[in-house]
């Protein structure tokens, strides 16, 4: 019998046929949308006057403009007021649902479609974000797309695509304490490069994703665009129908076995082709960080900010300007660098888990005087669980913020921004220049805890050290 | 409406040197509070082209020897990072029409090639002879000709990649698959209704 991985089952399930270029026509069965992406689309469907043809299968929120310390409209940004009233009123006259910010549901897409069960093994699910990958957690494959895509989906439910490449990625081994999620995706883009991705899916395995939780899955899902690869995924497996059972969206009584079935034949087989298979050693993965202005320029709390004068080529030329970007000096130790700014949220780490395992550490510490912490979580549902836990309180009393859902200061289209050259610890997923609002603001990534252990310090710390009782 | 079919790009060009650089530093995110993408030429490289006081840095978007280019190159992994369709749009928008580099994000090549803006791929070794034409000759016309896939630059050429679907796509004047997707009713009809998810 041949043997397919799942992206080739999932890929060959959804296409409806060949283009006169040779690209598949791929049906995309879910599509989410938000408010920054969307608006352009609806407005090429109006111009040429075509209906939404599938409105069941795409479904809005509004994530990238929403202020988190306020709550009344209109917003004072009046720019970020046109773009959710656009959105609100898209939606209604096309049919399309729209969790809005009184609904309860609202949040970062990427948070609010695993949370809501809209995200299931064996779809094909686009969004106008590059971060849409998160999705590939189930067994999904999940990729971010463009605004005229956008307006391609929206007409017809389909896209222009050819297929990806597989590269498996194995993990095996187990983790160190304190080395989380966000840190095996970090070390994986630090060792294969920012477009070593490019053209590929990656599908994750291993030890460590086996035992991984569905929203360890989704952190490393969530960056593999980050290392070039528009698609990452992990097989389906016991915890991926465990996560789902009871979620609003997920099938319910007798749909529920047949879809577990269904879901369960998308894993990729046995002995099926891939492209390439990496190996990494989990032991080898320490709390990371990055030190530069590209996620692959990242290292263990424990290493020296490299020197490029040992580097060669690209590298090296890379490395001297984020180090002149990010005013930090070759040789140094990274531990120690002063932070002025802790941002924990964002699609990458603002869900419940993320927010417990902080406030599960967090007893008899504060927060350094002079450094801002704020705590952003990715969705409505999550802040409620994180209050009705009491963790809003924890967080307070250590002297984090405590703010309403949204992207926030991931990328700085709301009102959270960096202010000069602040350098902020910071849980999301992208260390660019000017990524989070100041054009020469500075961006330190890692795991929630790391940033945690920074916001305490006052600084740069190995949060094993700093959470050692 | 028939689209234009795409054998060649022809203008000046202007050098745009480094590797990855990313859609937010194509356009600033704050940039994209906006409802359409009318008016985002202006924030093209936004933050590297000014300081803080909105004087402009030296940059060779700010150079008036290449005020009139429509060909940008560049360096390896051009476009990473986000999906973000303000990024070649604020390319167009700004009047670029073909970006050579040393390759592309997948998602950013997706996008350019929809608004018809090829995307070719050179060795570094071409990259850096043809910045130096460029430099030399900064009024010089270069053509990027898709019919036999070299950049013809005065007397030099350079033979680029750019993939074959994305190639005939704009040879024949289909780089937006709209038409042709929404053509096919029928047959999408017939996928969606073998899913077991509505």
């Amino acid at each position: 019998m041949e043997k397919y991985n799942l992206f080739q089952k999932v890929w060959r399930h959804h296409s409806v046929g060949l283009l006169d270029n040779g690209q598949t026509q791929l049906f995309v069965g879910r599509h989410l949308i938000h408010e920054v992406t969307s608006p352009q689309a609806f407005g090429m469907l109006r111009e040429m006057n075509l209906p939404v043809r599938y409105p069941e299968r795409t479904f809005a929120t509004v994530d990238h403009i929403v202020p988190t310390d306020e709550v009344k409209e209109p917003y004072s940004d009046p720019l970020a007021d046109a773009m959710i009233k656009e959105l609100r009123e898209n939606c209604a006259k096309t049919g399309v649902t729209f969790f809005d910010i009184d609904s309860g549901k609202q949040g970062i897409v990427h948070v609010v479609g695993p949370e809501q069960g809209l995200t299931q093994p064996g779809m094909t699910i686009a969004c106008g974000d590059s971060h849409t990958s998160t999705h590939g957690a189930f067994g999904a494959i999940a990729f971010g797309v463009g605004t005229s895509q956008v307006r391609d989906l929206l007409a017809t439910q389909t896209l222009a695509l050819s297929p990806l490449k597989v590269r498996r990625i194995e993990v095996n081994g187990h983790l160190q304490p304190g080395v989380y999620a966000k840190d095996v995706i970090l070390h994986i883009i630090r060792k294969l490069g920012v477009n070593g991705g490019t053209g590929y899916a990656y599908e994750y395995a291993g030890d460590v994703f086996d035992q991984f939780s569905m929203e360890e899955r989704m952190t490393a899902c969530n960056m593999s665009i980050e290392g070039g690869a528009r698609v990452g995924y992990v097989n389906p497996d016991e915890k991926t129908f465990a996560y789902l059972n009871g979620k609003p969206y997920s099938p319910k009584h007798e749909n529920w076995e047949k879809a577990v079935t269904v879901w369960s034949s998308f894993a990729s087989d046995k002995g099926c082709d891939y492209e390439d298979i990496v190996l990494f050693n989990a032991a080898d993965i320490s709390p990371t960080v990055t030190w530069g202005i590209n996620p692959s320029q990242a290292i263990s709390v424990e290493e020296k900010i490299p020197d490029p004068r040992e580097l060669t080529g690209a590298e090296a030329s890379s490395a001297i300007e984020a180090l002149d970007y990010m005013k930090l000096s070759a040789g140094s130790d990274i531990k120690g660098t002063a932070i002025d700014v802790a941002f924990i949220g964002s699609c990458t780490n603002g869900r419940i888990s993320d927010l417990e395992e902080v406030a599960s550490k967090l007893n008899g510490h504060k927060v350094k005087t002079g450094v801002k912490a704020i705590v952003v979580p990715g969705s409505q549902v999550v802040s409620k669980i994180a209050e009705e836990k009491g963790l809003d309180e924890i967080f307070k009393n250590a002297g984090f913020e405590w703010r309403n859902a949204g992207c926030s200061m991931c990328l700085a289209m709301n009102p959270d921004k960096l202010i000069g050259d602040q350098l902020c610890a910071s849980s999301s997923n992208r260390n660019f220049k000017g990524r989070q609002g100041s054009p020469t603001g500075r961006t330190m990534l890692m795991s929630p805890l790391m940033v945690a252990a920074a916001a305490i310090r006052g600084e740069v710390a190995d949060s094993r050290e700093v959470f050692s009782n | 409406m028939p689209l234009e079919k795409i054998s060649q790009v022809r203008g000046q060009a202007v050098n745009v040197p480094g590797d990855d650089i990313d859609t937010d530093r194509i356009i600033p995110a704050r940039f994209m509070k906006c409802v359409t993408f009318d008016g985002l030429g202006e924030y093209l490289f936004h933050d590297v082209r000014y300081d803080s006081k909105g004087q402009p840095r030296d940059h060779s978007l700010n150079d008036p020897r290449f005020a009139n280019a429509s060909i940008m190159l560049s360096g390896t992994n051009f476009g990473c990072g986000s999906s973000r369709e303000h990024a070649p749009q604020s390319l167009y928008r700004a009047g670029f029409r073909a970006i050579i580099a040393g390759n592309f994000a997948e998602i950013f090549f997706g996008n350019s090639i929809n608004l018809g803006m090829p995307c070719v791929s050179i060795s570094e070794d071409q990259r850096k002879q043809l910045a130096g034409i460029i430099e030399e000759s900064p009024e010089l016309d270069i053509t990027i000709n898709l019919l036999d896939s070299k950049i013809h630059a005065s007397d030099h050429q350079f033979a680029f990649k750019l993939k074959d679907g994305a190639r005939e796509s704009l040879i024949n004047g289909k780089w937006d698959p709209i038409d042709e997707l929404l053509g096919k009713g029928e047959a999408i009809e017939e996928v969606a209704k073998l899913l077991i998810y509505k």
